[in-house]
């Protein structure tokens, strides 16, 4: 991807580039770099005596049974977020695809969600689910019911789901949307004519030509249910109760600023950036095959 | 519509508007409790229709806070996220429409390495960094600053990207033909290039304004003084107090504050907000 | 003073392609030179190094009296109208034909006399305030046109303009850019791929292929004396017909393979400077088979396109074969399979080397 023409200049491109690379410099690869450093030192709560300690800190966290509990926790919750954001996503796209007059109406609907701070997204939902005052609450108890999250783990984890969900749902139904805007009519009505009726257009047309979005939408979901609902967690459960929600960038946090863990904050930061590294050139690489469609 | 299949196409509109209502319920439930006063928010069930009591809960949460000791007024945290929102849109647009133009219309030796450093920061959002960037920000002296608040969030690439792909669709011969008027480069770019641009523009500026003004994790760490507080978290930081019974009133109402401004943008700049989305994805 | 010299250009990529074989060429001040040849040539690279829009990487161009190998385009006083328009859309057609005068500040009296004058040529006045989205394609030709003309540059260059036009608009253009050229009197040089067009506009042309020049000259001089096999192809449509044949023991005849052992003689002109015997491509064009009923050539016909004014007959020749064409006046009915005899004046026929494709000059 590169362009025929290009102007003579020598200093003016740098001068050009130099503010982005200013920033990046000092506000991305310095700390990263000090991320990977501090991840190798253990370091007195008190900034007193620090000690280089190789890798100490990692096989730490592979002992630490709290550690591998939160990846877990994660990979379950980002498993979740995704196939729930997706599908429900999903559904919505298709039938607001289908009624084309309203689609327009509808996308303005769906749209704003999008705008909510996760952080407020969880204020939202706690309010819907408060054991005292929850509107939902009280429309459980009266099917019998019981739903308090402050104590029961697993219902925390449900509701930092919901929430999670409720505020990606308009950047999946708009990718998805326009995904299935994009496939030509054509194709669709050359399957009418073959005889397909509409379940089986999807299955066998619509679906696959979506498979690209479906994918990038799918890592998109997962860096999200990693690092994007940071907001949630904070405002709705704090990483309880006991634990119960306390993903992996919480646990950074938590480990890093409240418990003044830096070693163990920084190694776990390290992890996940190997992790996000990885889903981002996987992701990467799918399109770069997509985009030669 | 390939057949018609009116029982479907009914069916699918139930399902849209099934999906709209479920989407809008906790916004609904939201305002309700900012109409009401305190005291109808203790008890279950909560209603579920608005009552008389919404513009003395804006004044109360706009000008006196929650009513709690040391709440601040909500007009400052506003004050506080537009400031950063607009200066992390704004910022960002600058040095990345100026990196982009300069990484697709000319050749320097070091080319292809700014690139590639620009591009990694795609890969880590701030929440992995988190406590060394705060380590360097407070090195540098910028903590309860709006420097501080802003900078260290324009670092990313996204919308250098978007102008990349923006400017490596413009033909060729745009530029060749304003060297042969006589145009310089930096001429061209802003004869030529940004009004071009403005779609991009309008649709990245929605994006990073939402983007700053929903950021809760950077402004908690590096703000101590009230002052500078943002609204976003301010909001979800009395929400989180466990201890006393909530003001369920105050509280809504100062989500819905703290809600208001990017879904307006949202919904004013719809169409560039949804283009600018779907673009960034290449 | 405008002319132009082109002394052993060369374009290479990379220091490893070469896409231009050195051209040398003198261009007269106020000649139209159209540089023609298929896509890939390197016709418009040519332009380009003409124009300072790509790097000169051997020989010199000259621009009047100076070298301008090192010149931004800016300061070589060319105007330059591109394939595809080039318009800036977010300015109106005042301001995209204004601009390179603004940028050279001009007083705002002069850019205004300049633009209204090109605009009234080219029959742009009503027009002046809309955006090019809102022009018709015709119409934004004009404008990029008209934005070269405000210039009053010493020399024009033309890439292709009229190729994204459709038919009619093409043969009109055409028309309308030879008037304007002679009444402005402007060195030009154009770059086609049309043959119809190079033929109509040149002064002069450059027939290129693969990176060299392969015949400069007239259009009468391409036509009627091609350099080699691709120039006598590649000019004139439908394409000239090329039959195997040997040169006669007399040096003034040759002779083809004609219909089973029957052997097919044809009488030059002029004798040959070829030895005979030696194995040439006979080259007919299509126009200047007549039909005869006792004419020495006898085409198997299989199919007949009516253009109205004129029939393309074609068909086959000879035992090999051989595929031919051949263009008679008028509405002419055939039944597929019917054979038919031509004849052909001595003074068209021209021998080609079998081995370089080059012409076989005559004797003296």
């Amino acid at each position: 991807m590169e362009k025929r023409v290009t102007f003579q200049e020598r200093g003016l491109p740098y001068l050009l580039i130099a503010p982005q690379m200013a920033i990046t410099l000092i506000f991305f690869f310095w700390p990263s770099g000090q991320a990977i450093w501090q991840s190798l030192l253990l370091e007195d709560a008190f900034g007193g005596n620090t000690k280089f300690v190789w890798f100490d800190n990692f096989t730490a966290l592979f002992a630490d049974s709290a550690y591998f509990a939160s990846v877990r926790l994660t990979l379950v919750f980002s498993a979740l977020v995704a196939s729930l954001g997706l599908a429900v996503s999903l559904l919505l796209a298709v039938m607001a695809d289908r009624v084309i007059r309203g689609a327009s109406v509808y996308k303005a609907f769906l749209v704003w969600p999008y705008a909510v701070a996760p952080a407020v997204a969880g204020v939202l939902w706690g309010f819907l689910f408060n054991p005292s005052v929850g509107v939902v609450v009280w429309l459980l108890s009266g099917i019998g019911i019981d739903f308090n999250y402050v104590i029961d783990g697993n219902q925390a984890l449900l509701l930092i789901v919901i929430a999670s969900v409720w505020n990606q749902v308009s950047y999946n139904f708009l990718f998805f949307l326009a995904g299935l805007q994009s496939i030509p009519r054509s194709l669709i009505e050359a399957a009418a004519i073959d005889g397909a009726g509409p379940g089986k257009r999807f299955w066998d047309i619509i679906f696959p030509l979506l498979s690209p979005t479906g994918f990038f939408l799918l890592v998109v979901n997962i860096i999200y249910a990693f690092f994007g609902t940071f907001g949630v967690v904070s405002s709705l459960t704090q990483g309880g109760p006991a634990k119960a929600t306390e993903i992996l960038v919480w646990k950074v946090y938590n480990d890093g600023f409240r418990g003044q863990d830096l070693g163990s904050s920084s190694a776990q930061s390290v992890i996940l950036m190997l992790a996000v590294i990885l889903l981002t050139v996987v992701q990467f690489r799918f399109i770069e095959r997509k985009v030669h469609y | 519509m390939v057949e018609n299949r009116p029982w479907l196409t009914a069916f699918s509109h139930l399902v849209v508007i099934l999906g709209v209502v479920i989407v809008a319920f906790p916004i609904w439930m939201t305002f309700v409790a900012a109409t009401h006063d305190q005291e109808t928010m203790l008890h279950a069930p909560v209603p579920v229709m608005p009552g008389p009591y919404f513009f003395d809960n804006i004044k109360t949460v706009l000008t006196s806070g929650y009513n709690r000791p040391g709440s601040i007024p909500l007009w400052t945290t506003l004050f506080n996220s537009m400031v950063m929102a607009l200066g992390v849109a704004l910022g960002k647009i600058f040095i990345s429409i100026i990196s982009a133009f300069a990484i697709v219309y000319f050749r320097f030796p070091l080319r292809m390495t700014c690139f590639w450093a620009i591009f990694v920061t795609l890969m880590l959002p701030v929440e992995v960094r988190i406590v060394p960037t705060y380590g360097v920000v407070a090195t540098l002296g910028m903590v309860d600053s709006y420097s501080g608040l802003i900078i260290p969030l324009i670092a990313s690439a996204t919308a250098t990207f978007l102008f990349r792909q923006f400017f490596l669709s413009v033909p060729d011969e745009l530029a060749e033909a304003s060297r042969v008027d006589g145009a310089s480069p930096l001429r061209f770019f802003w004869d030529i290039l940004l009004p071009m641009s403005r779609t991009s523009i309008a649709a990245m500026f929605v994006i990073q304004f939402i983007y700053g003004w929903n950021q809760y994790l950077w402004p908690l760490l590096i703000t101590t003084k009230p002052d500078f507080y943002t609204v976003v978290m301010t909001v979800s930081r009395q929400a989180s107090v466990v201890d006393t019974v909530p003001a369920w009133n105050l509280l809504m109402a100062m989500a819905l504050l703290a809600m208001l401004p990017p879904v307006a943008v949202v919904v004013i700049m719809q169409r560039q907000f949804v283009r600018g989305l779907v673009e960034t994805e290449k | 003073m405008a002319q132009i010299q082109l002394r052993g250009v060369q374009k290479t990529y990379d220091n490893k392609v070469q896409v231009i074989h050195g051209i040398d060429m003198q261009i007269a001040d106020g000649e139209f030179i159209v540089i023609v040849g298929p896509s890939g040539c390197g016709k418009s690279t040519l332009l380009r190094m003409v124009a300072g829009l790509e790097k000169i990487t051997g020989g010199e161009v000259a621009i009047g009296d100076r070298v301008v190998n090192q010149l931004e385009p800016k300061d070589r006083d060319i105007a330059m109208v591109f394939q595809n328009y080039a318009l800036y859309p977010h300015m109106s057609v005042y301001a995209n034909m204004a601009y390179g005068l603004k940028i050279r500040k001009l007083p705002k009296e002069e850019i205004d006399a300049r633009v209204r004058k090109a605009a009234k040529m080219l029959e742009l006045e009503k027009l002046l305030d809309r955006t090019p989205r809102q022009l018709s394609g015709g119409q934004r030709q004009r404008v990029a046109m008209g934005r070269a003309l405000v210039r009053e540059p010493s020399v024009f260059l033309f890439d292709e303009p009229l190729s994204n036009l459709d038919a009619k608009l093409r043969v009109q253009m055409r028309l309308e850019i030879k008037r304007l050229q002679r009444e402005l009197a402007v060195t030009s040089v154009y770059v086609t791929h049309d043959q119809v067009e190079a033929m109509t506009l040149a002064d002069r042309l450059i027939v290129m292929n693969a990176g060299s020049a392969e015949q400069i000259g007239t259009p009468m001089d391409v036509y009627e004396r091609p350099a080699s096999v691709f120039v006598a192809g590649f000019i004139g449509s439908p394409a000239m017909n090329f039959l195997a044949a040997k040169v006669g023991e007399d040096r003034q005849s040759v002779d083809l393979a004609g219909t089973g052992a029957q052997k097919v003689t044809l009488l030059l002109a002029k004798p040959t400077t070829a030895t005979p015997g030696t194995p040439v491509a006979l080259g007919v064009r299509p126009e200047h088979l007549l039909p005869l009923s006792d004419g020495p050539l006898e085409f198997d016909i299989d199919m007949a396109e009516p253009l109205g004014a004129d029939t393309l007959l074609h068909g086959r020749f000879g035992a090999a074969g051989e595929p031919v064409t051949v263009r008679e006046g008028g509405n002419v009915q055939v039944k597929a399979g019917e054979k038919r005899r031509f004849s052909v004046g001595t003074t068209r026929l021209h021998l080609f080397d079998s081995q370089t494709g080059k012409r076989i000059p005559d004797a003296a």
